[in-house]
């Protein structure tokens, strides 16, 4: 669905209210109560788990850990994983572009459906859209049997989890991208046009440096979601090991095997990969203010 | 600003149906320009989007209708349905009762730690479902951190229903209260201020003010909770064990019938979530045009 939806602000409080410890006081009942709730829910269900996680990891002593997390075959995850996720955005720039750039400036019939298409890769749960892109890619599948003649493997290769990570996250750059190009005024344009300027030029020049902000962070939105992604991944990928495992199922695969050690210590470099992400959203949203403020 | 991936969202207002625009803008409007980029947009969104939808209906319904309905009436198929509207039915009405009480007290109140709060909200946004489902074993699971506790009162949460509950809990929980802070931050608490000082209590100035301003967010935030709680695979695959007719929720059959070489059975299970999605998109679509 539509992950990425809406602005948070900060409501500006009236003067008139009294500070008290930490909390402003207004008229306005149930601090207590909702706050209350609200961080006991964060605790239980969500703050606790991660602590239990990074406390398992943290059992262990550092040798161990990085005798796991640096393992042939743990760094054979590592790679593929950033690898194919790195492909997949890039993929996604192209595709994301071209479809923000289609709906917004054109109009044409099945413009809303087209618009509305879009939104499919956030609906449609992740095993489904495994087993239907492996089904679409496999060698005898719909696809795979005019590409496998051609000596193109797609599924059970990289080629393959490219793909189920394209299609997951194609969303992103898609949603980041369209408002701002639906904000732009044609005012620069328009000069550009009256200087002379060509299409190329104006596009180059004007446009592409209007929305790259947005387009970054669509970007590193589709390539966090990439790095995370699993369902869609494991059915189309092959699954072999030091070939076509990514690190997630590599987790699970300790998981299975009762090697929860290991488990922990490869759960914890997703993690901190994810907050690593986070921290570079973050920063590109920042920038992309005081850049859009400084227009 | 505020926290997680949230944060871009800030320029991502969605915006239904696209708005009406006249063509003032003269940049690749020249005919040849135009129409290769709309019929590759369309030929793209052929391939990588509707084939993926097509084709689960056509391996499904391959052998036939009968075929199909024997495949989603197997016994197996359907505990995994019952399952997984089980599971929604318990985690959607949490995570809104979770979004409201959060959304209440990230947009009426001013008090210190507010973007850390929001941004603790956001987490299970950015992290990986399969890095929720190890982090629940550690919890929950016989060598967790409740591990011995949960031993000594026979209690059984992992490779049962609660940690499905719990997981999906997890993953899903942003949704609902990022819809309704959004929606509540735009409102303003102005009529909640006029409502109580002319005496109202505060539930009934809730009842009456609030919840009827907010019932579209909350309507959006509870159909993306649901089609993900629905949809969830790698949280739950971890926490689940995969019992078969015990602890398989429709996505866990459809991996289980899938690797048995099932296809039809893993098809017709895939199509009862492709058409959720489906309803679920013109459910979004149908809501952002009321709001």
């Amino acid at each position: 669905m539509n992950e990425f939806a809406q602005t948070m602000g900060t409501a500006t409080p009236p003067a008139s209210r009294r500070r008290r410890g930490f909390l402003k006081r207004g008229v306005i009942p149930g601090f207590g109560l909702t706050f209350g709730l609200t961080l006991a829910y964060l605790a239980i269900i969500v703050l606790l788990p991660i602590l239990a996680l990074v406390l398992k990891a943290a059992s262990l002593t550092l040798a161990e850990y990085w005798a796991i997390v640096s393992s042939p075959r743990a760094v054979a995850t590592y790679r593929l994983t950033l690898s194919s996720a790195l492909h997949a955005t890039l993929m996604n720039a192209v595709i994301g572009l071209l479809l923000a750039w289609v709906l917004v400036n054109y109009d044409f019939p099945g413009r809303r459906l087209l618009d509305a298409l879009v939104d499919l890769p956030f609906a449609l749960p992740t095993a489904v859209a495994g087993i239907s892109l492996t089904a679409l890619l496999a060698p005898n599948g719909w696809l795979g049997q005019f590409l496998a003649p051609l000596g193109i493997k797609v599924a059970y290769a990289q080629p393959g989890i490219v793909i189920a990570m394209a299609f997951t996250s194609l969303p992103f750059v898609v949603r980041t991208v369209q408002p701002v190009l639906e904000d732009m005024e044609p005012e620069a344009e328009e000069a550009g046009i009256m200087l002379g300027a060509s299409d190329f030029q104006i596009f180059a020049r004007i446009i592409f440096p209007t929305i790259l902000p947005a387009f970054i962070a669509g970007c590193a939105l589709a390539f966090a979601r990439s790095l995370g992604e699993f369902g869609a991944v494991i059915f189309i990928a092959g699954n072999l090991p030091m070939q076509t495992e990514i690190t997630a199922l590599l987790t699970v695969i300790r998981v299975e095997e009762f090697d929860y050690a290991a488990a922990a210590a490869l759960a914890t470099v997703i993690l901190m990969a994810a907050f690593a992400m986070l921290f570079v959203v973050n920063g590109i949203q920042l920038w992309q203010l005081r850049y859009l403020r400084g227009n | 600003m505020t926290g997680l991936i949230g944060a871009i969202e800030a320029n991502v207002l969605p915006t239904p149906g696209g708005g009406d625009r006249q063509a003032k803008k003269r940049v690749g409007q020249s005919p040849w320009v135009r129409r290769t980029l709309i019929a590759s947009a369309f030929l793209l969104a052929a391939l990588l989007l509707l084939l993926p939808v097509v084709v689960i209906f056509v391996e499904a319904l391959g052998l036939g209708l009968g075929a199909y309905f024997d495949a989603i009436l197997e016994p197996s198929t359907l505990h995994a349905v019952f399952l997984t509207l089980l599971t929604a039915v318990v985690v959607v009405p949490v995570n809104i009762a979770f979004g409201i009480s959060a959304a209440w007290c990230i947009t009426r109140f001013e008090f210190t730690g507010k973007k850390l709060l929001i941004t603790v909200i956001e987490i299970p946004f950015s992290i990986s479902p399969i890095v929720a489902g190890v982090a629940y074993l550690f919890l929950y699971g016989s060598q967790g951190l409740l591990g011995p506790l949960l031993a000594a009162h026979d209690i059984q949460i992992m490779f049962s229903l609660p940690a499905i509950f719990l997981a999906s809990m997890f993953v899903t929980s942003p949704f609902v209260a990022r819809e309704l802070i959004a929606t509540m931050q735009v409102q303003g608490n102005e009529y909640e201020e006029a409502a109580l000082s002319l005496g109202a209590s505060g539930f009934r100035t809730f009842l009456l003010i609030t919840l009827p301003n907010m019932k579209w967010g909350l309507l959006y935030g509870a159909l993306l909770c649901n089609a993900r709680v629905m949809g969830e695979f790698g949280a739950v695959s971890v926490v689940s064990g995969s019992i078969r007719g015990q602890t398989n929720t429709l996505p866990l059959q459809i991996e289980l019938l899938f690797n048995d070489y099932s296809a039809v059975g893993a098809f017709a299970a895939a199509t009862l979530l492709t058409l959720l999605a489906l309803i679920s998109l013109a459910a979004k679509l149908w809501l952002e045009r009321h709001r």
